[in-house]
This record gives C-alpha cells, structure tokens and sequence, in this order.
C-alpha cells in the first residue's frame, strides 16, 4: 500500500504536472475538464437524489405523511429537471466522455479545448440557477413545463428554471460540436471509421442528436419564458395559440433527449463487455449502424408520449409504428452483447456487474417500452406508475449502471488508483437489487391505475409503496457506497498500471494516469477496437509503448 | 508578417484550418434548427389564422425591410469580396471590403431601429402599447409576437456579426492571414451569410405576407 504522499515521485501527468487552483479552473485539458464536470454532476446527482428520497417517503403512507402538497410537487419537479438536464444529458459524454474521446482516437484533446473549458462554467452557471429557483421556493410544474399550467397558472420560479435549461442548452452543445469535429478531424493515423471504438461511435451518435434536438428545446423554452414573463399568448388558445404546440415542440427535443441519455450508456457497455468476456465485440458493423439508426429514428417517434393529448389516430397510428422499429436495432445491440458473452471466458469484476446488469434493466425498460408505445394500451397506462417504472429502467437501470460501470472500468486510468473491488462489487449487486426493488413494484402500481405526481393514493396500494420506499433506501446506500471506497481510493489503493484490465483500446496503452498531452508520440492504428483474440495479445498500436 | 502556429492540440495549421471550416458548419446546423423551431412555430400558426396574419403583416414597413434585405444581400457580397482580396494577399483592399460590410451591417441596424421606432408609434408592440385596430382579432398580436423575437433574435446574431468582422478587419490589418490560412476569416464570412440567409427567410414571413 503506498501513501498520498509519494505522488511526487511519479513520473510527470495530468494530475501533478500543476497543482494550483488556477491551473484546474483555467485548464484547457479534456482530462481536468472531465474531472471538474464529475464534481459538478455529482452534486448534482445527489440533490437530485435527495428530492427523490423525499418523494419516496412521502408515500410510504396513503395520505402522504411527510410533505404538504405544493411542496411534493415542487420535489418531483426539482427531482426531474435536476436529473435531466443537470446529472443525465451530461453524465457520461462531458465525464468519461471528455476524458476519453481524445485518448481513444488518438489525439492531444478535443478540438476546441477552450470551448470545453467555456462548457462547464456555462453548466455552473446553469445549475446555480436552478439551484437558485429551488432556494426560493421551487417550481411546481413538472419538468415538462406544459402550458398552460407553466405560463398561467403555476406560481413557482419557473421563469428562471427555463433559463437555466435554455443557458444549460449552450454547455449541451459546446460539447456536442467539439465531439463531431474531433472524432471527424483528429484521429490518429490508421484509426478509420470503422477501427473506432463502439463507445466513440456512441458519443458521435449522440452528438448528432444533442446538435439537432437541443436548440429547438431552446427555441420552446424562450417561448414559454416569453410568454410568462410578457403576457403574450405564444401557447394560449384564447390569444390564438395552441398548447398542443408546445407539447410537439417539446417532445421533438425531449425524446431524443432519452438517446442522449442511452446511447453514451450503450457505448460503455460495449466497450465493458468485449473486455470482460475476453471476446471481439459481436457484430461490431451492426452494432455502429444499429447506434445510428437510433439517433436517426429517435428523432421520429416524439408523438407517443402525445396518445392521449388529442393527437389524431392518423398520427397515432404513425408514431407507434415508428417507436416499434426503434425497438429494432435497440434488440440487436442486446442480442449482440448476449453473443459476445457466448462462450466468452467470463470474469465477474465491478464493471462487468454493472454492465450485466446493464443489459437485463435495459431490456425490462425496452420491452416496457413497447408497452406503453402501443397507441390502444398506452390510454390504461399513460400518466400511470407504470410509465414512471418504464423509464427508470432505462433511465437509472440504464444510463446509471453504464455511468457506475465506466466509472469502475476507467477508474484506474483516470485517478491511476484502483478502487477496492470487494466493496465495488457489493455496491453493485445492492445497486441492481435496490433497484429493482424500488422500481418492479411501480409496473404493478401503474397496470393497478396509481397515477402519477399525485401526493396521495388509495389505501389498497400502500404494500407496494412500501416495497417501493425499502428499495429506494437500499438504492441510498447503495449510490453512498461508491462516494466512499472511490474516495479513499484516490489517496490509499495501490497504484494502477497502464493497462490493469489487458484490455484493448488506446487509452490502455498509455500511462495511468495519462501525460498531459496523452501521448509521448502519436500512435499508429493498424487494427480494429476489439481484438481480444489476436496473436498480438490485442494491442491496437503497433509502433511500441506509447509511453516513456 | 506574423508567423502563425497551430495549436498545441493540432498537427499542422491545415489541420487547424479544417476544424475550423467543419466546426462552423456544425454550429451553423444549429443555428438552423433554432430559427427553424421559430419559423416553425409561424408557420403552424400562420397556416391556422390565415386571415388574420395576413392582416397584421400589411402594418409592417415594407420599405424599411426591402432597403434591409438589400443592404444585407450587398454586404454578403462585400465580405465575400474582402476574403477574395485576402486570399489574393491583397491586404489593404481586403481591410476596405471588410470595412464596407461593417458600414452596411450598421446601415441594417439604423434602419431596424428607426422603424422599432414607428412600429412603437404605430402601437403595435406586443407587452408594451399593443392595440388591436378595426376588425383585429387576438392572432393579429401573435403576428407582431412573432415580428418581434424573430426581429430581434436576428438583430442580436447581426450585432455579435458585426464584432466578429471588426475583429477579423483587425487581424487582416495584423496581419495574421495567408494564402495559405485563412479559416478565422472564412469562418466569420459563413457565420455573416448565414445572418444573411435567416433574413432572406424573414422578409417574405413578415413583410410580404398579405401583400399580394
């Protein structure tokens, strides 16, 4: 076990080249950026967090003991916006994605480092807004802001709120546009499209979406704001308006905004998978057109969340349609990750956990997707649990797991520590178990017709609320543990070397943690991502250690 | 003459050329899907109060957007011309073509406030004196509304257009480009046209509706 204290004596990178509080808030390193929006998000996660542990409590009795009624719709409001657009949209592409689009393709940093740096003071200024909202009371409209409810009725910060989200757009697309212009024009030499990790192909998909979805959000929040703030009807049917309106415009940005949160999550998993089961990524040709066609289809299908709002059968009929074929290359990245594991030799790390887990939530809330993406069903269950449990299983049991996994599997390269596996793997199997058991009760509770964001419910539901609220507190713990032993990871665990998983992929090929500048030269690609098996003992650089 | 290096992320100062050129097309695409959402929005609404639109939109300053659309039309031109000039190594005129689109973006602004000027004394300003005259209907605001955030919207990408050029008068004066880079530049011309092109979108929206 070595101390804090010798970190002086390691060879020079990006953690203790510099050491002033300038040089970290100042930095244009993609690596120190990454490490300061983790600060962020993690905050961000557990403010979150909290509001949904309020929430939970709240319902452990029918009547709802604990919060007067404004102040539970002001949790889960603050709940969703937080988690949204403050943890999810940014979680893995301004975290591991940040650190790892450079080091993966082989460049110095990302396009446009200012930018990057210009991104996360954007994302505080943001988040000190809606943070801002929440002290002064809250905001009490969901955080779908539907109008009228958002311009007329609703009494809380919502203004603000909707600038947060519109100024949190910027930082959304800053980091977007240096991810395409990088993977387009930075790559090393013989690292070809196809040659591209899955978890790069994941974030340029979902650069794609971030590009196109997120300024029409910030067109229907201007909007709103606008209308809010000088009285004009943009939304109100009485001045001309329509408020069905809003509903597309916003579904147009925030379906999409799902693959935001999935597909990075996607990418992780397969780059998680490969290296645990020892094998090539199954099918690596369809797994990159399949993340493709996600973002493509993605942005078809908004009107499913729009059954019930008085969209016509026509156009029901179309985007059901539409949200099946989604269904698509969604199945055959799981069918893929299943034959990669075939007859893979199998090893039951952390990361492993996560990203088997991974697999089995993500399937839960794909198929439940269907569900609720037929047009004749959705009616029993729109507006009910069911649709809440739907999206937590793709949303935490999803993107969540990937972010926990990527976390544990990068761990290493990013801090140069690793973490204690023991305890990462219990945190992980409490992770699935908390999970489910908060979420599966809330499936029987919505086909049962509990509704949604009511802070009360009827007497004969209470045992699977219950269910719901013990799990929630194991999920608590759960999320608590990882803030811990990874903490004490960074100044107690053994030191890391460069490639700690035998894995494949650039970023393994040099030291942990990296140079600042990444590599000591540039490297040469000469194979695919994923050579698990090659007689070369699946090294992707072929010009020696890229690493002095 | 200075001697410009990439940046340390960069290989060559191609590169940085190139990522320049493809990082404005990027922006640019969201650029469009912001506009589009608003052109979008005036356009759902148009097609469900025809009349009444159409009615609003004969109260805007024909004039005053016509002189607007060739004055930015003309400046387009004058910036194209001023990186030709720079392309050619021709410094001095590449700073006057530069300087004549200064002139005519300000032109574009003076005429834009005088007639928020009449649009205020005509009473047609949503929020703050709107009245509705004979025969109005509600909808006849939601056109001036419209008139207003994409007016402005447009003026506010006119005005941080016009820093950028100035910006970039100064550094051809520097002189920082070369035959060979250029990419700041041309970055600011594409950003200039695309200014340009939302305007060719707007003028017909809001001046030539109802008109016919």
């Amino acid at each position: 076990m070595t101390s804090f204290a010798d970190t002086a004596a390691l060879p020079k990178n990006y953690l203790n080249e510099r050491w002033s509080v300038r040089s970290w808030l100042l930095t244009t390193d993609h690596k120190r950026i990454a490490l300061l929006y983790f600060a962020s998000i993690t905050m961000f996660f557990f403010i979150g967090g909290f509001a949904a542990t309020l929430i939970r409590l709240h319902l452990v009795v029918p009547s709802g003991g604990l919060l007067q009624p404004d102040t539970y719709n002001r949790m889960f409001t603050m709940h969703g916006v937080v988690m949204v657009w403050f943890f999810l949209i940014p979680s893995i592409p301004a975290t591991l994605g940040n650190f790892l689009v450079p080091l993966m393709i082989g460049a110095r940093d990302l396009a446009f480092p200012r930018i990057n740096l210009a991104s996360w003071y954007v994302f505080n200024v943001s988040g000190a807004m809606v943070l801002l909202a929440l002290f002064m009371g809250g905001i009490d409209s969901g955080w779908t802001f539907y109008t009228p409810l958002s311009t007329t009725y609703t009494n809380g910060y919502v203004t603000l709120a909707l600038l947060a989200v519109f100024i949190n757009g910027f930082s959304t697309l800053m980091t977007a546009l240096n991810f395409v212009v990088t993977v387009h024009k930075m790559r090393a030499p013989g690292m070809s499209w196809f040659r591209l990790p899955l978890f790069i192909w994941a974030l340029y998909a979902t650069s794609i979406v971030m590009l196109l979805a997120t300024p029409v959000l910030a067109m229907t929040v201007l909007l709103v704001a606008l209308e809010r703030m000088a009285g004009v009807g943009i939304f109100d049917p009485a001045l001309g308006g329509d408020p069905l309106l809003f509903q597309h415009m916003f579904w147009f940005y925030s379906h999409p905004a799902v693959y935001i949160m999935i597909l990075p999550a996607m990418g992780v998993i397969s780059e998680v998978i490969p290296c645990f089961a020892r094998k090539p990524v199954f099918g690596y040709a369809g797994m990159t057109y399949a993340l493709m066609a996600i973002a493509v289809i993605g942005f078809l299908v908004w009107g499913h969340h729009m059954f019930t709002a008085g969209i016509s059968v026509f156009s029901a009929v179309v985007f059901s349609l539409m949200s099946f074929l989604v269904a698509v290359p969604s199945a055959i990245k799981v069918f893929n990750w299943t034959a990669t594991l075939h007859k893979g030799r199998i090893s039951f790390q952390a990361p492993m956990l996560y990203a088997l887990g991974f697999i089995g939530l993500f399937t839960v809330g794909g198929l439940t997707g269907l569900i609720v993406a037929t047009a004749a069903l959705d009616i029993h269950l729109q507006d009910t649990y069911f649709v809440i449990a739907h999206f937590h299983y793709v949303m935490v049991g999803g993107a969540v797991s990937a972010f926990f996994a990527g976390l544990h599997y990068w761990w290493p390269k990013i801090t140069g520590r690793l973490y204690h596996e023991i305890w990462a793997q219990i945190a992980a199997g409490l992770m699935f178990l908390g999970f489910n058991l908060t979420f599966f009760p809330q499936f029987i509770l919505g086909y049962l017709g509990m509704p949604r964001r009511y802070y009360t419910y009827a007497p004969e539901w209470q045992v699977w609320n219950v269910l719901s609220s013990a799990g929630a507190s194991i999920l608590a713990v759960a999320y608590l543990m990882p803030l811990f032993y990874l903490s004490w990871s960074l100044f107690r665990a053994e030191r890391a070397a460069p490639n700690p998983w035998r894995a494949t992929g650039l970023e393994w090929q040099t030291t942990s943690p990296p140079a600042e500048d990444n590599f000591s030269r540039t490297p040469t690609v000469t194979e695919g991502p994923y050579e698990y098996n090659s007689s070369t003992g699946g090294c992707v650089a072929q010009n020696g250690a890229l690493y002095e | 003459m200075r001697i410009l290096r990439p940046a340390t992320q960069f290989a060559t100062i191609a590169q940085q050329g190139e990522v320049a050129h493809l990082g404005i097309w990027v922006f640019l695409a969201t650029e469009i899907m912001f506009f589009g959402a608003l052109i979008f929005t005036y356009v759902t609404y148009r097609h469900l109060h025809p009349v009444d639109f159409a009615a609003a939109a004969a109260h805007t300053e024909l004039w005053c957007g016509t002189v607007n659309a060739v004055l930015l039309l003309t400046s387009s031109l004058t910036m194209v011309l001023g990186i030709d000039a720079c392309t050619a190594g021709r410094r001095r005129i590449a700073v006057r073509w530069l300087a004549a689109t200064i002139l005519l973006g300000l032109g574009f602004l003076g005429v834009k406030s005088y007639e928020y000027v009449a649009d205020y004394h005509e009473q047609v300003v949503p929020a703050l004196n709107f009245i509705f005259r004979h025969g109005e209907h509600p909808p006849a605001e939601l056109f001036w509304v419209f008139y207003f955030i994409a007016t402005l919207l447009h003026a506010v990408h006119m005005t941080i257009g016009l820093g950028l050029v100035l910006y970039m008068t100064y550094r051809v004066c520097r002189g920082d480009f070369t035959r060979f880079y250029r990419a700041p530049l041309e970055v600011v011309g594409l950003y200039w046209s695309f200014v340009d092109t939302v305007w060719i979108f707007l003028f017909p929206m809001l001046y030539l509706n109802g008109r016919s």
